[in-house]
């Protein structure tokens, strides 16, 4: 009978930001014990559903129900108080803390006027051992690995006895066997009775884990279906509104001579830390390398030393036979580099500043745009209105602001800035990271023109199926090493991420 | 995080270049508004008449062709150094040393105005004379101006710190040589000043009535207005500038010189309060002494803002608060209500640019704000 009860239950939810409707009379029903996926592209609305439920925004209209009561949740300490977890997308944990710390941060147990650490650490240790979430208490939690990170937000929200915990894009972090581990934590918990909604954009996983999709587009619910019976195709035809290619259509690759050539090359995080050290890697003419690996091996690193952004300390770079190691990027520019960065709002493109400025970023000094230090505003905009009409930049103007785009749009433009000029060398880093379907194959589409129209590309991704799709070769970084490289026709998931987790065929050999 | 999706209603006029200018000139004027309207109620508290006091200030500021010269007379500096002050925000810098250099400024034009001459015992044709003054006391401030641009380019040492404590050097020394080594010897002096500057390095003034001080420094403030304004939008060296205030990562991606960037900007912010100075002794004073021009800097930070930190629009704000300076007087006479009453209005004018939320929330204002990025964290 209780079973009958949804664990949290949201009627007719609707929000509306200045501009936009969020949410548009969204309803869920989460059952208890269940894995419900909330599946969407960016902007769907599904992070915002969910700070709602988690109090961090208001609904205009609608109600939630947690239990079969009706809940007024005005701030997180009200969700946590009904035993609602929430563990987000960037993780809310101080690096210098040990886990036991991290883990009470908030909801201290208190003796005398200090912490009691042994309460706390006893506590955390029957939790894990309870939801089979291996974890020491003691551990510093900066010095861990990702994937135990997300652990300790588990075991936090845990900790607070919620029995509803909402995972907001939990595997964009993780290697795909730290995933596998996830998921068998989540079917852990929901065994024990915590009821879980899953947020994703990724298709296999949902389709492996959920019990129930809830689909998500445009803030409307479109659709409520199950695993069994759906598949990649209809539930991309469903988050997106039309069928969508899944895999990236191209010739074979007709690699030619080399352009870039790196050669032990050794970089510094901010942090003073050797965070590359000594990549050698070469990319042909005509021919996509993609760089896998988990996020923090390296790979941003790797792109700033190769765009000029940073320095190396070691190593050479060879671009078409020329010596540009540590060339500033102007220098980099000029001879014929084209840079996608992994940040866009730090370095791809100024917010403030109209699409117009934005699509000369880094050629303003160039003819025909300014001339004797004087800017020619008519060959800007000229420039501008023929790549927002060749790239499809939805905007109602060349002059609006660059701010004013959506996340799609406002790469397109970066993508269009980038690749409307004469390159040898093509450097996107995540160049679809955030970016909807639809977009992402527009992009993908665009960087295989740029190969076929001979030049060099140099992906990094922290996605595994983009650089399994788009690249031809594969090198596979791992703490600032690139521990492997293999043909992209012939990997295999399962192959790349062992090498992700830096666990190399020899040393499987071994065991 | 809300990551919505702006969504632009089709009925939405297309922007263009001169898009959200009404947005840009709401808030100064009501900040104005606002500020004028608590001034009153201050002197309404105090027993006066708040409406007889600011027709006081309106005449004395514009009431006659003499009060309307003297309102330009103030405005200049207030231009040039105003205008200071914006270039660096527009460089992402706050520079707070306008006032030491201005001083140096100053200092360097009076030198120039009666030491050269001397120095080469000829008398200098005003043809060269003038122009060297007025440029001499740009390089001084500039090369000043620079300095904490070069440290904040090379160690990153943040320049709001720097440029204040360039400020007490600027103002120690100026101090020590209008004392010591620069003071008027003639016998009758007892304060702080250089002796008069040659005539031939006078800046004329622009009507023969010698009741109307008003010079062509004003004309040349009005200039320089304009070059700013197209250095800024018109040029390369704008753009860099501007987005190296913006973003300093981006600018890096875009391949300009950041470092470099930020001193020139330093440079010509120093050299354009090195101008106030440098027009205020050659146009108006003759000579440089210690209690002239003191605070301008610093006005020059408020009307910067109310500028928006904009050429045309700091312009604008400098003839405001000329205004205000020398319609003070006239209101003082007339009613009795302290000048410093102006300084409260002036002061909640700043108050009210600078914490422009409040002006926002009182005046029911939807439109999103544009920000003005007064200066980044430190280190940043």
């Amino acid at each position: 009978m209780a079973d009958q009860i949804s664990a949290l239950e949201i009627k007719d939810i609707t929000k509306q930001f200045p501009g936009v409707l969020a949410n548009d009379k969204v309803s869920l029903n989460l059952k208890k014990g269940e894995i419900h996926a909330l599946l969407g592209e960016n902007g769907a609305g599904k992070t915002t559903l969910m700070n709602m439920v988690y109090g961090l925004y208001h609904p205009d209209h609608g109600q939630i129900f947690v239990n079969g009561q009706e809940a007024h949740i005005k701030e997180p300490t009200d969700a946590i108080n009904l035993g609602i977890g929430m563990v987000h997308q960037h993780f809310m944990l101080i690096p210098v803390f040990t886990v036991a710390e991290n883990i009470v941060l908030g909801n201290e147990t208190i003796k005398g006027l200090q912490l009691d650490r042994r309460a706390a650490s006893q506590r955390i240790r029957e939790l894990s051992q309870q939801f089979g979430l291996e974890i020491d208490p003691n551990a510093m939690t900066g010095e861990l690995p990702v994937g135990v990170q997300q652990r300790v937000e588990i075991i936090k929200a845990l900790y607070r006895h919620c029995n509803v915990l909402i995972l907001d894009e939990p595997t964009a972090v993780l290697t795909p066997q730290e995933a596998d581990d996830l998921f068998r934590i989540m079917r852990e918990l929901t065994q024990r009775g915590v009821s879980i909604i899953f947020i994703s954009h990724k298709l296999k996983e949902v389709l492996a884990i959920a019990d129930r999709i809830t689909v998500l587009r445009g803030g409307r619910v479109v659709g409520e279906t199950t695993p069994q019976t759906s598949d990649e195709h209809s539930l991309a035809a469903m988050m997106v509104g039309r069928e969508v290619l899944l895999t990236v259509e191209k010739e074979k690759a007709q690699p030619k001579e080399v352009v870039l050539h790196v050669e032990g090359l050794r970089v510094k995080d901010k942090r003073e830390h050797e965070a590359v050290a000594g990549v050698m890697l070469e990319v042909r003419a005509g021919e996509v390398l993609g760089i896998a690996g988990v996020q923090g091996n390296g790979q941003t690193e790797l792109v700033e030393a190769l765009t000029g952004l940073t320095h190396s300390f070691g190593g050479k770079m060879i671009l078409a036979g020329q010596d540009v190691t540590n060339a500033t990027p102007r220098r980099l520019v000029d001879a014929g580099i084209a840079h996608v960065p992994e940040d866009r709002h730090q370095f791809g493109m100024i917010k403030s500043y109209p699409i117009a400025d934005n699509m000369i970023l880094n050629t303003y000094h160039q003819e025909p745009y300014a001339r004797r230090r004087t800017m020619n505003n008519k060959a800007i905009e000229e420039h501008a209105k023929r790549l927002v009409a060749q790239y499809d930049v939805r905007t109602p103007s060349v002059y609006t602001k660059g701010e004013a785009l959506s996340g799609g749009n406002q790469q397109k433009m970066v993508v269009a800035r980038e690749f409307s000029r004469p390159i040898k060398l093509l450097i996107a880093a995540q160049p679809t990271r955030g970016l909807d379907v639809g977009s992402i194959e527009f992009i993908h589409k665009r960087i295989i023109e740029q190969r076929d129209a001979g030049a060099a590309v140099l992906l990094v991704s922290a996605e595994l199926d983009e650089v399994m799709s788009v690249s031809d070769r594969i090198a596979v970084m791992y703490r600032g090493k690139i521990i492997a490289t293999v043909e992209a026709k012939t990997a295999t998931r399962e192959q790349l991420g062992l090498l992700m987790a830096g666990i190399t065929p020899e040393q499987v050999a071994q065991k | 995080m809300a990551k919505a999706t702006v969504v632009i209603p089709p009925s939405a006029p297309k922007p263009n270049r001169f898009s959200g200018l009404g947005q840009k000139i709401l808030v100064p004027i009501l900040a104005v508004f606002t500020a004028l309207v608590i001034g009153g109620l201050i002197i309404l508290i105090s027993g006066g008449n708040p409406l007889e006091a600011y027709r006081g200030l309106i005449e004395g500021a514009f009431g006659t062709t003499k009060a309307i010269s003297e309102t330009f007379i103030w405005a200049t500096p207030y231009i040039f150094a105003g205008l200071a002050v914006a270039i660096a925000f527009k460089g992402g810098l706050f520079n707070i040393g306008a006032e030491g250099q201005l001083a140096l400024g100053a200092l360097a034009a009076a030198w120039l105005g009666y030491g050269l001459p001397r120095m080469l015992d000829t008398t200098i044709p005003a043809i060269i004379h003038v122009p060297l003054v007025v440029i001499g006391g740009a390089l001084a401030g500039g090369l000043w101006g620079a300095i904490p641009g070069w440290l904040k380019a090379r160690t990153g040492a943040h320049e709001v710190i720097n440029t204040i404590m360039m400020n007490y050097i600027a103002l120690g020394l100026v101090s020590f040589l209008l004392n010591g080594p620069m003071k008027d010897p003639s016998p009758t002096n007892v304060i702080a000043r250089t002796p008069s500057i040659a005539e031939t390095a006078h800046i004329g003034t622009i009507f023969a009535n010698p009741a109307l001080r008003v010079h062509w420094g004003t004309l040349l403030a009005l200039i320089v207005a304009f070059l700013i304004w197209w250095l800024l939008w018109k040029t390369t060296v704008g753009f860099e500038i501007r987005t190296v205030g913006t973003s300093s990562g981006a600018a890096r991606y875009a391949g300009i010189n950041v470092g470099r960037t930020i001193v020139l900007t330093m440079f010509l912010s120093g050299g354009l309060a090195g101008l106030a100075g440098a027009v205020e002794v050659a146009g108006l004073n003759y000579r440089h002494e210690l209690s002239f021009a003191l605070g301008y800097g610093f006005d020059a930070i408020a009307i910067a803002l109310l500028g928006r930190t904009h050429p045309f629009g700091v312009v604008l704000a400098s003839i405001l608060f000329g205004a205000m300076r020398s319609g003070a007087t006239r209101m003082q006479f007339l009613t009795q209500i302290p000048v410093d009453i102006i300084s409260v209005v002036q002061a909640l004018i700043l108050l009210f640019v600078a914490a422009d939320e409040i002006i926002r929330y009182v005046y029911r204002i939807r439109a999103p704000k544009e920000e003005v990025i007064m200066t980044r964290g430190w280190g940043g």
